[in-house]
């Protein structure tokens, strides 16, 4: 079982390594956040009283890179449905909850590495991590992150048929579930009505919990982050490979 | 080149198969067998069930009705053993193009547990076969479509399979190519004792190639029998105008209708 799972890993991570042009453009979005947003609010945040808006903003854009890479990597799935390599998968002797787990933690890993480039690029614009003893646990967390979304994006791929229904999950799935996650702007300062959206956003626990890690501040505590994001992924994970073993080609 | 290399041995039992999608009838009770090593052609108009027939042969969708058992097994309730039984080349391509010829074998011998010790002799034994033992480290996405398609039916036979599903595995290939191919074939169902069951457009590969043939249209099992049995039958002298005037339909025209479909397919496909 490993071995399947092994494999169906390394070819997600190879195709990412080898797409060196998929790597720079995904680098391009957060850093547009973190300069404009970041320089642009950076001095009106500071004069609100709320500190350096980049050591807020940082863990809010890792995560969002952590999401976006996750679900793409599932959707992914989609290119291998209309192009054909997912029934060499199909129709090989082994379960497709194999196929299914080595294909998200595939999709997770890239996410995590994403997160590290992203990190990266945010100390390069100014963030000073709070202590720098948490980036493993850090990385954990973005592996959590990483788990759900990339599970999110394979059951999402493994109900579409074609991309036409892609401009859909970017409008209604990705972009409101990163502008409503505390990403931005600080969620105990918003009006409640939307405190509470961002409660039911799986991102808001993603973020928080990275905030909490690398800048220190804290919006719910490291715990409930990290327990509600194991229970979503792992009811997601089920749901995915419950759907993965209703495809047919 | 002698027809096929078979035994008595039933290996395929199609009994009343049906598939319906939303109430439209692809595949329309049908019932045949293929005996151990057959050569078996399988042919039909665009859209008369032929794909759908294999894909649920090769345990890709399930049948609405019938009974289906490949080397023994059924395929509804022992899909792992009837997957280890055979292998396929797709109408569509189906390697991944971002990895290596090498990669791409490597990546079906582990889907298919072959003993490790194997893996390496039996990859490059095939990789041989098909000629492509110096192109071995290039990615797929350098190929031609001749090369994929060797690729592919190198890739199906690495687990040694008992079966071969070939869909379509000329369409769009030169005459040189396919002459090419149809003797790695031929020397694979003569080495191995390969039960091959194919579809094709080129009905002069079928009729030269095939120890048996069926034509399905609309859904249903419309002749069956020899190259020979049918040309008797419709009084005709080649397979082609059989078929001809079995379906009212010119397999010609459908072929190049057919190959511009491919080609813009793969004009969509992402780089």
């Amino acid at each position: 079982m490993i071995k399947i799972i092994y494999i169906m890993w390394l070819r997600q991570i190879k195709r990412y390594w080898r797409s060196k042009s998929r790597i720079i453009g995904s680098i391009g979005q957060p850093m547009l956040y973190l300069v404009a947003m970041g320089f642009g609010l950076g001095g009106i945040y500071q004069k609100a009283g709320g500190g350096n808006y980049i050591d807020f903003l940082a863990p809010g854009v890792i995560s969002q890179s952590i999401m976006f890479m996750a679900v793409f990597n599932g959707v992914d799935l989609i290119w291998d449905k209309q192009f054909g390599f997912l029934k060499e998968t199909l129709v090989a002797p082994v379960s497709r909850l194999e196929i299914v787990l080595g294909r998200v933690l595939g999709g997770a890993t890239i996410s995590v590495i994403q997160g590290i480039l992203v990190f990266l690029l945010t100390l390069v614009v100014g963030f000073k991590p709070e202590n720098l003893s948490y980036l493993l646990p850090s990385v954990g967390l973005m592996f959590l992150i990483g788990l759900f979304y990339a599970s999110l994006g394979t059951a999402i791929a493994s109900l579409m048929k074609d991309f036409h229904g892609f401009q859909l999950i970017m409008n209604f799935l990705i972009m409101p579930s990163y502008f409503l996650s505390g990403a931005l702007f600080p969620l105990d300062s918003a009006p409640p009505a939307l405190q509470t959206i961002a409660s039911f956003n799986p991102l808001t626990y993603g973020v928080s919990g990275l905030r909490q890690l690398m800048a220190g501040t804290v919006n719910y505590s490291l715990g409930i982050d990290i327990l509600i994001l194991i229970i979503l992924s792992s009811i997601t994970l089920s749901i995915t490979s419950y759907l993965f073993t209703k495809i047919e080609a | 080149m002698s027809k096929a290399n078979i035994n008595s041995h039933t290996i395929i039992k199609v009994q009343k198969l049906t598939k319906k999608f939303n109430g439209f009838t692809a595949v329309d009770d049908i019932s045949f067998t293929i005996n151990k090593g057959e050569v078996f052609a399988f042919l039909g108009p665009n859209g008369a069930g032929k794909t759908t027939t294999i894909k649920m042969l090769t345990t890709l969708l399930r049948p609405t009705k019938g009974k289906i058992s490949i080397n023994g097994f059924d395929v509804k309730h022992h899909q792992h053993q009837v997957r280890r039984s055979f292998g396929i080349v797709f109408q569509d391509f189906s390697l991944d193009e971002e990895l290596t010829a090498w990669e791409n074998m490597y990546f079906h011998a582990v889907l298919y547990k072959v003993p490790g010790n194997l893996v390496k002799k039996r990859i490059n034994n095939l990789l041989r076969l098909v000629s492509l033992s110096d192109r071995k480290n290039d990615f797929v996405k350098t190929f031609s479509g001749g090369m994929r398609r060797r690729l592919e039916i190198a890739r199906g036979l690495l687990h040694r399979p008992q079966i071969l599903f070939l869909d379509e595995p000329t369409l769009g290939l030169d005459a040189q190519t396919r002459n090419k191919l149809w003797s790695q074939i031929y020397k694979l169902n003569h080495k191995y004792q390969t039960t091959i069951f194919f579809t094709t457009h080129y009905l002069d590969e079928a009729e030269k190639m095939a120890s048996r043939v069926a034509i399905i249209d609309h859904g249903q099992i419309v002749a069956q029998g020899t190259a020979l049995e049918l040309k008797q039958l419709t009084k005709t002298n080649s397979l082609e105008d059989a078929y001809l005037k079995i379906t009212g339909k010119d397999i010609r025209q459908e072929s190049v209708d057919y190959m511009s479909k491919m080609r813009l397919r793969q004009s969509r496909r992402p780089r």
